[in-house]
C-alpha cells in the first residue's frame, strides 16, 4: 500500500480488520508493512470497539425479549366532493349498438387510495387510429404496418389483436391544411368503424376549431344514442355551439385545457352552462411527454383531482390523458445505440408517461403502442383491486439468486 | 399541507443581535426565510456556540421536516434521502431526489459483478446539460457465508466509490462486512421481527442507518421502529413497507401512501422516515422473459417514485429501462413554482448578424431550451423568435391553434424582426408545417422554409 494514497477511512478499516484478526488468532506476524504518515493523529475507535464487543457480550443477556407493540390505523381523510360517473358507449337496449361499454369516474378519494374508498372503475385504454396516416415513430409504425392505410382494418387490429378497450379515431385528414376532407367523409369512416368493431369510439378532431365543430356536429347526429366521446372542445371554439349537437344526441365530450387549472375550470364551466350534463363531461388537462413537461401534467392532474374532492364542483369530472404524446420525446423514437433498443425504449416511454398520469388521477387513456397499452392495463387492473393480504412473499428477494 | 412554522417562534430562539452575519438584514428577516425554507440555520454562526446549544436543539426540532432526512455514506460518497416537508410536490417542492441503488450479490459471476460495479460507477445519461446517474450499490448476501460476503463488500468499497447498502438478514455476514465497511456508513438492510436485536445493535455500534422490513405488516413495521429507537437509540431509519408486485402492487402502493399521509398530515413520528421501494423484487416472481421483467421493473420504479419512494433498489442495468426512471426523477423533483414558459420575444443564439437565419419556436420552457441548445450544438448563430404559445410545445400549440401564421407575423412586427435580418427568409419548426402557406401569403415576398420536427436535426 506504501506509495498509493489511500484514504484515512481505508486505513482505519484496514487497522480494524487487522485488530479483528489479532483478536481472533491471538498471534499475528506483520511483514513488509511500512506506514509513512506524518503529523497525523489517529484516534483508534477500533480499540474501544473491541472493548465494546466484550461489554455487549454481557449485554446480550439483557437484550429486550419482546417488541414494543404498536398499532397502525390507515388514515381516513374525508373528502366532501366526489367525481361524476361518465358512461361510455351504449348497447342496443340503451339506444346504441355497442357490445362493450365502460364507466369511468365516481371516485370519492384520490386514485387507487383504496384504504379510503375502493376504486370505482378500472381505467380504460383506447388505442389511436388515424383517418390519414401521419408520420409515426418507428416502433409504432412496425406494430401497424399492415393496416396503416385503412382506418377500419387498423381499428379492427387494435381491438381484435391488441385487445384495446376502445378506439380513439383522429380525423386529422379533415384539417383545412391537411386533406380538408368534408364532414360527410369523416362520418363515413366513423360509421364503417362502428360496423367493424363493437367497442365505443373517441372521435378526435384535427385541431382546427371551426372545422372540428362542423365535423363533430355531422357525426354526433349520425351516431345519435351511441354515447361516443367527442375530443375535444377548447376555449377557442364557440363553446355553446360546439356543445349543442353533442349534448342533444346524448354523447360525451372532452374539455381540453392547456396545463392550467384555472383554464380547466373556465372551460368546464362554459361547457356545463352550454347544456352538457356533468355525467357526460371528461377533462383533459394536457399530457406532456416524459422529459418534456410531464411534471406539469402530473401536478395539474393532482391539483385538479384534490380540488374536486375538496368540493370544487366544476372540476368533479373524470380526466383523460393522451399518453400518445410521449412519442414526441426523442428518447422514445431516436436510434441511439447507447440508449438501448428503441423497440423497448419507445413503448416504455409511453407506458411511463401513462402510469405517472394515472396515479395523478387520469382514467381514460389514448395510447399508440400495443405493448405500452398492455402493461398500463395490467397495472390499472391490479391497482383497482380491493385490498387484501398479499399472496406473494417479498423478503425472499434478499437471498434470491436472480 | 406543509408544516407551518411561525417566524416569531423561530425568532425567539435566535441570538437577536441583528449582526447580519447570516446575510440577512435582521434576525427577524432570517427567521422569516427559515420559516419559508429559503435559508438554513448553518448561516448563523452564533447558534453553534456552546451557550446556544439548547436553543439550537429546539430550533432544529422546530424546523425538522416531518419525514426525517437520512444520510447513507460519508463525505463525497454520501446521498441524502427523505427530508420531505409535503405529501404532494405541488404544495412546495420535493427535497432530496429518490436515491437509486443497483443490486449485486455474492454468488454472481465475476463478470456480472464487474458489469454492475461499472454501471453504478460510470453510467450517465445527459439530459438538458445535466448528468443523471446511479446513486449507489445494494450488496446482497446470498451465500450466507461471512467471508465471501465481506470480500465482495470490501471489493465494492474499494472499486465503486459510491454509497452502499448491505442487504443481509443474518447477523454474522453483516458483522464481518461492517468491520470493513462500517466507517463508510452503509444502509444496513434490514431489521425484521426475527433479527431486529442483532441488527439494531450493529447499527448502533457502527452508527449506520438501518432499514426496517416487516413484509407488509404495517403494525409490525411501527412496532419495530419503536423498539429499535427506544431500546437501541437507533434513529437513522429507512422504512420498507414491502414491494409486492403483480396482483399485489395495490397493497404496496396503499402502504406507501398511507405511511406518508400519516407521517406528514397525521404527524406520526414513528412513520416519519424515508420510504424504500424494491422494484428488484420483481425478479423473484416470474419465469417471464428478461425484457418483460425489465420493462415492468422500470414502470414499477416510476410508479413508486410518484407515490413517495425516497429510495429504490433496482436490478436492471439496461439503459433503456433505467433512462425513463432517471428522467422522471429529474422532472418530478424540479420546483413546481417555476413557470413552464419563457418570455416571448426575439432571442439571440450565439452572435447573429443580419445574414443569420431567423427561426421560430414556442415559448414552452423545455421547447425553448432544447431548440437553443441544439442550435448552439450545431455551431450556428441565429435569431430565435419565440412566440407566445401559452407555455405549450410546438406540436400541441399547432393542434390547439396557439401557433398560427397570424401570431408569427404579429410577433415579427412587434419584435422588429424585419430590420434585424437583410434576407427575407424564415424557418418554421417541422410540426408547424401546415401554417407555412398562410404565413407566406402574409409575408409577401418572403420565403418560408419548414425545418425539421426535431431540432436535433438542425444542420
Amino acid at each position: 500500500m506504501g506509495k498509493e494514497a489511500k484514504s484515512l477511512d481505508w486505513l482505519l478499516s484496514y487497522i480494524t480488520s487487522l485488530l479483528k484478526s489479532i483478536e481472533d488468532s491471538k498471534e499475528i506476524i506483520i511483514e513488509d508493512l511500512t506506514l509513512e504518515v506524518d503529523n497525523i493523529t489517529i484516534e483508534l475507535p477500533v480499540a474501544s470497539r473491541a472493548v465494546e464487543v466484550e461489554k455487549e457480550a454481557v449485554a446480550i443477556e439483557e437484550k429486550p425479549i419482546k417488541l414494543i407493540e404498536a398499532t397502525f390505523n390507515y388514515p381516513k381523510p374525508s373528502y366532501q366532493g366526489s367525481i361524476a360517473s361518465v358512461k361510455i358507449g351504449a348497447t342496443s337496449s340503451e339506444g346504441g349498438s355497442r357490445k362493450k361499454t365502460y364507466t369511468i369516474g365516481g371516485a370519492k378519494a384520490p386514485q387507487f387510495y383504496n384504504f379510503i374508498a375502493p376504486q370505482q372503475h378500472i381505467p380504460v385504454i383506447a388505442l389511436d387510429v388515424f383517418d390519414v396516416t401521419p408520420p409515426l415513430a418507428g416502433p409504432v409504425k412496425e406494430a401497424y404496418k399492415d393496416v396503416l392505410n385503412d382506418p377500419v382494418a387498423w381499428a379492427e387490429k387494435c381491438v381484435k389483436v391488441y385487445g384495446a378497450d376502445m378506439i380513439s379515431l383522429h380525423l386529422v385528414g379533415t384539417h383545412p391544411q391537411n386533406k380538408d376532407l368534408p364532414p360527410s367523409e369523416a362520418r363515413r369512416v366513423v360509421e364503417s368503424i362502428l360496423q367493424a368493431v363493437d367497442v365505443p369510439l373517441i372521435i378526435g378532431g384535427s385541431g382546427d376549431p371551426r372545422k372540428d365543430m362542423e365535423v363533430f356536429a355531422e357525426i354526433a347526429s349520425a351516431t345519435r344514442g351511441e354515447r361516443l366521446i367527442f375530443a375535444s372542445i377548447t376555449l377557442d371554439m364557440d363553446v355553446e355551439k360546439a356543445v349543442k349537437p353533442i349534448a342533444e344526441n346524448g354523447h360525451n365530450a372532452v374539455a381540453l385545457a392547456f396545463l392550467d387549472i384555472n383554464q380547466a375550470e373556465e372551460l368546464c364551466r362554459k361547457i356545463l352552462q352550454a347544456g352538457l350534463p356533468k355525467d357526460h363531461l371528461i377533462l383533459d388537462p394536457t399530457t406532456g411527454a416524459l422529459g418534456y413537461g410531464i411534471e406539469y401534467s402530473y401536478s395539474v392532474f393532482e391539483r385538479i383531482r384534490l380540488s374536486a374532492l375538496m368540493g370544487k364542483e366544476v372540476l368533479q369530472v373524470p380526466m383523460s390523458c393522451a399518453a400518445t404524446n410521449a412519442w414526441v420525446a426523442r428518447e422514445a423514437w431516436q436510434k441511439v445505440a447507447e440508449w438501448g433498443p428503441r423497440e423497448l425504449r419507445g413503448p416504455l416511454w409511453e407506458a411511463t408517461t401513462a402510469i405517472v398520469c394515472m396515479l395523478a388521477g387520469a382514467e381514460l387513456f389514448m395510447m399508440m403502442h400495443p405493448l405500452s397499452a398492455k402493461i398500463v392495463k395490467k397495472y390499472a387492473q391490479a391497482l383497482s383491486k380491493l385490498l387484501k393480504n398479499p399472496s406473494t412473499s417479498y423478503v425472499d428477494w434478499v437471498k434470491s439468486k436472480f | 399541507m406543509p408544516k407551518v412554522v411561525k417566524p416569531l417562534d423561530i425568532h425567539n430562539l435566535l441570538p437577536q443581535t441583528n449582526c447580519k452575519l447570516c446575510g440577512e438584514s435582521s434576525c427577524i428577516a432570517f427567521a422569516t426565510k427559515l420559516a419559508n425554507r429559503q435559508t438554513s440555520i448553518e448561516k448563523c454562526p452564533h447558534l453553534f456556540k456552546p451557550d446556544f446549544s439548547d436553543k439550537l436543539q429546539k430550533l432544529m426540532e422546530l424546523l425538522a421536516p416531518p419525514v426525517k432526512e437520512v444520510i447513507i455514506g460519508v463525505g463525497d460518497r454520501a446521498v441524502k434521502i427523505g427530508g420531505k416537508e409535503v405529501v404532494y410536490r405541488h404544495e412546495l417542492t420535493w427535497r432530496n431526489p429518490t436515491a437509486i441503488f443497483i443490486d449485486v450479490h455474492d454468488e454472481m459471476s465475476d463478470q456480472d459483478i464487474s458489469a454492475r460495479f461499472n454501471f453504478v460507477k460510470n453510467f450517465k445519461f445527459i439530459r438538458m446539460g445535466v448528468e443523471l446517474s446511479i446513486d449507489g450499490l445494494a450488496i446482497r448476501c446470498v451465500s450466507g457465508n461471512p467471508e465471501r460476503y465481506a470480500k465482495l463488500v470490501s471489493k465494492a468499497v474499494e472499486e465503486v466509490g459510491k454509497p452502499i447498502a448491505l442487504c443481509c438478514l443474518e447477523k454474522e455476514p453483516l458483522e464481518e462486512a461492517l468491520i470493513i465497511a462500517g466507517n463508510v456508513k452503509p444502509l444496513i438492510y434490514a431489521a425484521t421481527k426475527d433479527n431486529w436485536r442483532d441488527l439494531a445493535e450493529l447499527a448502533s455500534k457502527h452508527k449506520c442507518p438501518l432499514a426496517i422490513l416487516s413484509n407488509g405488516d404495517m403494525a409490525l413495521l411501527k412496532s419495530l421502529v419503536k423498539s429499535v429507537t427506544e431500546y437501541y437509540k437507533v434513529s437513522e431509519l429507512v422504512l420498507d413497507p414491502g414491494t409486492f408486485a403483480e396482483e399485489d402492487v395495490n397493497v404496496t402502493l396503499n402502504n406507501f401512501v398511507a405511511t406518508r399521509l400519516l407521517a406528514i398530515d397525521g404527524g406520526d413520528k414513528e412513520l416519519g422516515y424515508p420510504l424504500l421501494g424494491v422494484p428488484a423484487a420483481l425478479w423473484t416472481l416470474s419465469s417471464k422473459d428478461r425484457d418483460n421483467i425489465e420493462f415492468e421493473e422500470s414502470v414499477l420504479a416510476s410508479l413508486l417514485m410518484s407515490r413517495f419512494a425516497d429510495m429504490l433498489i433496482m436490478h436492471t442495468i439496461s439503459p433503456w429501462a433505467i433512462i425513463p426512471v432517471l428522467t422522471w426523477r429529474d422532472c418530478v423533483y424540479t420546483d413546481p413554482r417555476v413557470p413552464s414558459s419563457v418570455k416571448p420575444g426575439l432571442y439571440k443564439v450565439g452572435s447573429p448578424n443580419e445574414s443569420s437565419p431567423l427561426m421560430v419556436t414556442a415559448n414552452f420552457t423545455l421547447t425553448y431550451y432544447i431548440v437553443k441548445d441544439d442550435i448552439e450544438k450545431g455551431g450556428v448563430d441565429a435569431w430565435l423568435l419565440v412566440i407566445d404559445t401559452e407555455g405549450t410545445s410546438v406540436q400541441s400549440a399547432v393542434a390547439g391553434g396557439r401557433f398560427t401564421a397570424d401570431k408569427v407575423f404579429e410577433s415579427m412586427k412587434a419584435e422588429d424582426a424585419f430590420s434585424k435580418v437583410s434576407h427575407k427568409s424564415i424557418i418554421l419548426p417541422g410540426y408547424a408545417a401546415k401554417i407555412s402557406g398562410e404565413l407566406e401569403s402574409l409575408l409577401g415576398d418572403w420565403k418560408v422554409y419548414v425545418g425539421p420536427r426535431d431540432s436535433a436535426d438542425i444542420l
